[in-house]
């Protein structure tokens, strides 16, 4: 499909440039990935929001008043649990963990499609633009019943592809 | 249970909030619902609600629908449904058609919280099966658990038609495209990043031409728009979908309104034309009071803090809550309603809203 020339940004393609998740008060920066598994957040307009605040055990996100101030993220604080994930509205809350091995990181995500992957699958990992990327494997699928139907999968990815991999593409029954 | 005082015309997300609250503080409420069940379009709302935690955001809106019916049921609340109401007449009198008869009612206060109806988007081959709301479609795919076709094209990247392509998805569907006329996406960016990811391009500045099929649609022909909204030539593309969803706005359903004489007012940003209401939702009419979609275009969110703001003030008004209590009641709803206004997406609708009120004041 033809993609006409367009500015960058989420309001003109639906995908958040660097620029704005570089800005963005949710997205940690390199050196606190290093440090291990944390979540990121790629929340980066004022709509009137704040469960994360609540979700986060650690008290890692605040939003504070008024409930459009973007979400600011304290990453020294966040242990990388993840429950934050499956809470956001808008599913835009990631984990990122690029000290799982060698050459692989791994990302985690919100997923409401069906049917669900397997433990163990080999999958095919999606950039923000739902372009395949690469293989993934599919190492945890959590779905308690606090999630409230909001799956979170986690992969594996090549590291390099650990800020571009968003999710997996649909299966098909 | 004595006398009806307040009917409500509606039960969506704002009519039961009213009816809740004013059965609260002990008015006898009845909503009226022309569906089989209440809950307007809770029920077809499974993705989790944006807002304040403190207030259900998080929570998908069929669940809030689930403990709205609850809440009704504990307050007392009575509803009549499959009624229409199809007239309101001098003395707060309504015409209703149940099943087989018609009756006439009538009761000190009404709440209208009709909501609001899906506009329709004119293009050759725009009646043939297979072209319908996104509303309809969602009505379709998670109410009805009826897939309207395999693969669609979605006309408006605003909230509906971003978050019906991803419940299309998540039915099995699949969507070719999102197209937009304005140069840049109305809806949350969240909305437009998870279709994104699910792999749903979005042309902004583009449109449906034409469909074309034989007995339904086969094709859509959309193509690219210029800076004053004509088609430029030589952009023209075909999709090979089999239903073309319209998510191109609402409308408030202002009938009941209308014929009652409220004074309105036309305001865009609100959906068009809206009757004028105070800081109480009481329109320019004693006694009728107007909540949700009705009384402007926004949310279900938003729809229900105008409802509650509603049934305490026609509760307050029947005097079942004294001055005191009522209004520290409505600072608080008024304090989350206007916290749900602000920001690039609230703004407009905050200021148009203003409008509506100083609009009331007049006269």
């Amino acid at each position: 499909m033809k993609q006409v020339a367009k500015k960058e940004g989420v309001r003109t393609t639906g995908i958040p440039s660097k620029e704005e998740l570089e800005a963005s008060p949710g997205y940690p920066n390199h050196e606190a990935l290093e440090r291990g598994p944390i979540v990121v957040i790629e929340c980066v307009q004022d709509i009137p929001c704040n469960p994360c605040e609540m979700a986060c055990p650690k008290r890692a996100i605040t939003v504070g008043n008024p409930i459009t101030q973007l979400p600011v993220f304290y990453a020294e604080k966040c242990d990388g649990c993840g429950i934050c994930i499956p809470i956001c509205p808008g599913q835009a809350i990631f984990r990122v963990d690029i000290t799982y091995a060698e050459d692989k990181a791994t990302v985690s995500f919100p997923y409401e499609f069906l049917p669900m992957p397997k433990k163990g699958d080999m999958v095919q990992g999606v950039n923000r633009a739902g372009e395949a990327v690469c293989e993934a494997e599919v190492l945890r699928i959590q779905r308690p019943k606090k999630f409230n139907h909001t799956a979170v999968i986690t992969v594996t990815v090549p590291k390099n592809l650990a800020m571009e991999v968003r999710s997996i593409k649909r299966l098909k029954p | 249970m004595g006398k009806t005082e307040i009917y409500v015309v509606g039960g969506g997300s704002a009519g039961m909030a009213a009816a809740i609250e004013a059965a609260r503080a002990g008015a006898k409420v009845t909503v009226i619902d022309e569906n089989e069940r209440p809950g307007g379009q809770l029920f077809k709302q499974i993705h989790k609600f944006f807002g304040s935690g403190v207030h259900r955001a998080g929570t998908r809106g069929v669940q809030i629908g689930r403990a709205l019916l609850k809440e009704a049921e504990e307050a007392g609340v009575k509803t009549r449904l499959n009624t229409v109401v199809y007239g309101i007449y001098p003395g707060k009198r309504l015409g209703l058609i149940c099943e087989d008869h018609t009756e006439e009612l009538a009761s000190p206060i009404i709440i209208l919280a009709t909501g609001a109806s899906e506009n329709a988007l004119a293009f050759t081959g725009w009646t043939l099966p297979g072209v319908m709301g996104a509303g309809a479609t969602q009505t379709l795919i998670n109410i009805n658990r009826v897939l309207p076709g395999r693969r669609a094209l979605m006309v408006g990247a605003g909230n509906v038609g971003l978050i019906v392509t991803y419940q299309l998805l998540q039915a099995g569907a699949d969507v070719a495209a999102i197209v937009e006329g304005l140069p840049y996406i109305g809806g949350y960016g969240v909305h437009a990043s998870k279709v994104r990811r699910a792999g749903v391009p979005i042309l902004t500045s583009h449109t449906v031409l034409r469909a074309e099929g034989n007995e339904s649609v086969e094709r859509a022909v959309i193509a690219l728009m210029d800076e004053k909204w004509q088609p430029v030539a030589g952009t023209e593309e075909v999709l090979e979908v089999d239903t073309i969803c319209l998510a191109v706005g609402l409308s408030p359903l202002a009938e009941l309104a209308w014929m009652a004489g409220c004074r309105f007012s036309y305001l865009p940003a609100l959906g068009g034309w809206v009757p004028v209401h105070d800081e109480n939702m009481e329109s320019s009419l004693q006694g009728i009071y107007v909540a949700g979609d009705l009384a402007g275009i926004e949310e279900a969110s938003t729809a229900m803090e105008e409802g509650r703001l509603a049934g305490l003030s026609a509760a307050e008004a029947l005097g079942y809550l004294s001055l005191e209590v009522a209004e520290a009641r409505k600072i608080e709803v008024r304090e989350r309603l206007a916290a749900l206004r602000i920001g690039s997406f609230g703004d407009g609708r905050a200021i148009a809203k203003r409008e509506l009120l100083r609009a009331r004041c007049k006269k």
